[in-house]
């Protein structure tokens, strides 16, 4: 196997549809990859790692009366489903989920509230730290 | 012809499928097994030798024809 393990540290400020493909493909490929993947969830993004958020994720703004023929689209092309994307993701074992703490203080979330695949809740030093050693950083 | 000692399917499957396939699949294996995996995805052509490339795997063989994409790769 390769030398040295590599990392992704990414930001996850978008709840939307369009936005969380992207974070559980390239996510999930890295994991594939071997690299340490880590997804800090704030803004937006925490309402995907509520129980129930991925399912409930639609298109932004207007394009949201969309969502459903978009995901009927992904559905015939045979992409898996969010949900579906983050068991996928588990399944590499080299996939963390963080979520913000502030995030959840100003919008009143409890831990309760969120999905059991969330590792740590913590705060902007604690991603950074990852983010200064990672090799692909992202803000989607 | 080196001997198989896994194959996958990955037709009609898009990116990140066959990529997370391949890994799920070589979970189980060890090093130096021979996994094959047979892909329809265009993309699979750049994507099948970045992943072996950052997962120490090498790929052997490279098949092309009738849409199908045919991949030897040692774990």
């Amino acid at each position: 196997m390769s030398e040295k393990k590599r990392k992704m540290a990414f930001v996850v400020h978008s709840g939307s549809l369009d936005k969380l493909y992207p974070v559980f493909i390239l996510a999930s490929t890295g994991g594939a990859m071997d690299a340490e993947v880590s997804l800090f969830f704030t803004f937006w993004g925490m309402d995907a790692i509520k129980k129930g958020g991925l399912e409930k994720a639609k298109l932004p703004g207007i394009m949201s009366l969309g969502t459903g023929m978009m995901k009927g689209k992904i559905k015939d092309v045979g992409v898996p489903t969010l949900k579906e994307m983050l068991e996928m993701c588990r399944d590499t074992e080299n996939v963390k989920i963080y979520a913000c703490s502030t995030t959840m203080e100003i919008m009143g979330i409890s831990k309760d509230e969120l999905i059991p695949e969330v590792d740590e809740i913590v705060g902007a030093a604690t991603f950074l730290d990852i983010a200064m050693d990672a090799d692909v950083q992202m803000f989607i | 012809m080196v001997n198989v000692d896994v194959e996958i399917d990955a037709k009609g499957l898009y990116c990140p499928m066959p990529i997370v396939k391949l890994k799920k699949a070589t979970k189980t294996m060890t090093e130096g097994q021979i996994i094959k995996i047979v892909a329809t995805d265009p993309g699979s052509k750049r994507d099948i030798p970045a992943w072996a490339n950052k997962t120490g795997a090498k790929v052997l063989e490279t098949n092309e024809g009738d849409g199908t994409f045919t991949y030897i790769i040692r774990v």
